[in-house]
């Protein structure tokens, strides 16, 4: 089922907000959180995410600076400590990771947020949290790649965020948000997902939903309603029960196979259960522009565009990255003539419409690098030259 | 004539034997994997038996490392967590951030705190963490086979010292106790060792104590403990014992290197 746009989505031509005028600042200690109610706000996207940790019920946020996601620990820093939460700046993104792990194996909702290179730091700890099945929240505010590459806005992180990335076989439910409503409305869901599923959630963001300030809304929510028990978590062991243990280490290797099959069957689970997409006019689609994220606003605008001179063109925006929208895509490439992956990367989720799509029509890709960000009007380009003659514009790559 | 071999230990109600020292219940029944003469299995149960003495057991939640005691969590009955190589602080620290009115240590060699972790160990400290830090430093790193650690010895062989440390290549060796003594967040900085009697009693005053200033909020409370590894020195556990006392007290000496002012 597409995810329910009653839920947020993105809301592009709506007024100039509310400001502040909303806020709720009346939760002052650790112990009686007063449950928000819903309010208005014009935020920026990193503090839009930052207001909705709060309002979730993250207990604990660990994080070390870095362009452009800042703000998330600043404003936490500010807001958050103020309404109960345990802030903690940590000395690398290392010892972030792994306050995270030791957070979530106390019992608590948790999370961390960075940007690209600090992500790559994570990636180690990731994969322990993977192994030991702790509930967290891991933004990723991604910029251009690789190496210290640039603040500016990119989707180089695709694979590293969907694929696992550290060590191991291991996934993320990985979540991408394309407005600053998504940008909070995803930590609830993410926070809700990582506890039924007692896997690591990841929001892939980029550094333009970031920064970019909308309109966005909070709608009431109460943690306590939401948070399982945790009978497994670290939180001293009372008589009664036997000792409880987080860990990733398994060294006879039949059990190490049998914690492998475990994760595995989970993730069977979410790819059956936690498919999320949104699709725009693509019920009468010729061709299909498949993009998520910010590229997914620019495609969204460019189906505009093509519509407007006669072209029947429509949208799939993949909202779960992993799990991947593979039957959504290979239901929708029957219909169409031809399939367009725009990305803001050189053509890494191209693969999985590509796996999706088994060959059925031409995939062809439109892709800038480097922090820069496609224009509406190119990705219309791109998708005459698929259009007319299978072949693609200057830089793309026609695949099959 | 009996084939009983069952010592008596009563006869006609009255106790011939009083039992004055048993394995604390607060250590599980699993057998340790440590080597012969090492004194993993020694600190393991100093720190069990404060906590049992102590009765935290059921508000004591451990964070193991990646080294030789990566399974101190089969043997010490408490909640545990293992944390990633070096990070065993920070784990830590987000566990007793979490959880403040619970007492939280952490248990790392020399490889996993004075290497991989230095960060993590400097911060966790400088950040005055309220937790009781175990270190144990025998100077190699035993569990993938003997290589050298930060702390190893000038002139000690190891398998990747073959001819012995030397400062060319490898600088000197780390004596992180002491730095960690200088950051105001360390509250109580001592070290110790395992291979005596007296020893042993002077390490377990000192976890005590820690756990004590831990339950006050006085901040980071850090324990060396010397140690050694036959297998890594290649030697028998009394020359190794001799050869530690010999060679590691006079560059890592015993004794309170940081005490709570009066």
């Amino acid at each position: 089922m597409p995810f329910d746009r009653s839920a947020g989505t993105r809301n592009r031509n709506t007024d100039t907000g509310t400001g502040w005028a909303g806020a709720s600042t009346e939760w002052n200690t650790n112990t009686e959180r007063k449950v928000a109610v819903a309010d208005t706000r014009l935020m920026k996207g990193n503090e839009a995410l930052a207001e909705a940790s709060i309002r979730a019920g993250c207990r604990a946020y660990f994080g070390y600076p870095i362009t452009p996601q800042s703000e998330i620990l600043e404003y936490l820093a500010d807001e958050g400590r103020k309404r109960g939460m345990i802030v903690l700046q940590a000395e690398s993104e290392l010892a972030a990771i792994n306050m995270v792990y030791g957070g979530a194996g106390a019992g608590a909702r948790v999370m961390t947020s960075s940007s690209s290179p600090g992500v790559s730091l994570m990636q180690e700890g990731l994969s322990y949290i993977a192994c030991a099945e702790l509930p967290c929240l891991v933004v990723n505010v991604n910029r251009g790649g690789p190496g210290l590459g640039t603040i500016q806005p990119s989707q180089g992180d695709y694979f590293q965020a969907t694929k696992g990335g550290g060590h191991g076989d291991y996934k993320l439910i990985v979540l991408a948000p394309a407005s600053v409503q998504e940008m909070a409305d995803f930590v609830f869901e993410a926070f809700d997902l990582a506890d039924k599923y007692r896997n690591p959630v990841m929001i892939l963001a980029d550094g333009a939903l970031g920064q970019m300030m909308e309109k966005v809304e909070f709608r009431e929510y109460n943690p306590s309603e939401h948070t399982p028990d945790k009978p497994w978590a670290t939180v001293g062991k009372p008589q009664s029960r036997e000792r409880n243990i987080i860990t990733s280490l398994h060294i006879q290797p039949e059990k190490m196979e049998q914690i492998n099959l475990r994760l595995q069957e989970k993730y069977k689970q979410i790819a059956e259960n936690e498919v999320r997409y949104e699709l725009v006019q693509a019920d009468d689609a010729d061709y299909l522009i498949v993009a998520y994220g910010l590229a997914a606003r620019i495609a969204h605008r460019a189906v505009e565009l093509l519509r407007a001179e006669g072209i029947r063109a429509g949208l799939l925006r993949p909202i779960t990255l992993n799990p991947f929208p593979y039957q959504v895509v290979h239901s929708l490439a029957e219909r169409t003539e031809g399939i367009l992956v725009v990305e803001m990367n050189s053509g890494q989720m191209v693969e999985d419409v590509k796996l999706g799509v088994e060959g059925r029509v031409p995939v062809a890709f439109h892709g800038r690098m480097g922090g820069i960000i496609p224009s509406p009007e190119e990705v219309v380009a791109a998708l005459h030259s698929l259009r007319s003659t299978g072949v693609l514009a200057e830089g793309g790559e026609e695949v099959y | 004539m009996s084939t009983d071999l069952t010592p008596t230990t009563s006869v006609g109600g009255t106790d011939l034997m009083e039992c004055v020292y048993k394995k604390p219940g607060t250590l599980t029944d699993t057998k340790f994997h440590y080597c012969p003469g090492c004194g993993h299995g020694v600190v393991h149960r100093i720190l069990m038996e404060v906590i049992e003495e102590l009765g935290i057991q059921e508000h004591t939640i451990g964070v193991a490392p990646v080294g030789c005691s990566v399974f101190a969590y089969h043997y010490m009955d408490v909640d545990m967590q293992e944390a990633a190589h070096g990070r065993a602080s920070a784990v830590a620290t987000a566990i007793k951030r979490i959880h403040p009115t619970k007492y939280v240590f952490s248990y790392q060699g020399d490889g996993d705190l004075a290497a991989i972790g230095t960060a993590e160990t400097i911060h966790t400290a400088n950040r005055g963490e309220n937790i009781l830090v175990v270190f144990i430093n025998n100077a190699i790193y035993g569990m993938t086979g003997g290589q050298m650690a930060p702390t190893t010895l000038l002139g000690m062989k190891t398998t990747t010292s073959p001819a012995g440390r030397t400062v060319d290549t490898a600088g000197f060796p780390l004596k992180i106790a002491d730095l960690v003594a200088l950051l105001p967040g360390a509250y109580y900085v001592s070290r110790h060792a395992v291979h005596t009697a007296n020893a042993v009693r002077h390490l377990k005053k000192a976890v005590t104590k820690s756990f004590q200033y831990q339950k006050l909020g006085k901040g980071t409370c850090f324990i060396e403990v010397v140690s050694n590894c036959p297998s890594g020195w290649k030697m028998t556990p009394l020359q190794a014992n001799k050869w530690m006392e010999e060679n590691m007290f006079p560059m890592y000496p015993m004794g309170d290197l940081k005490v709570p002012k009066q």
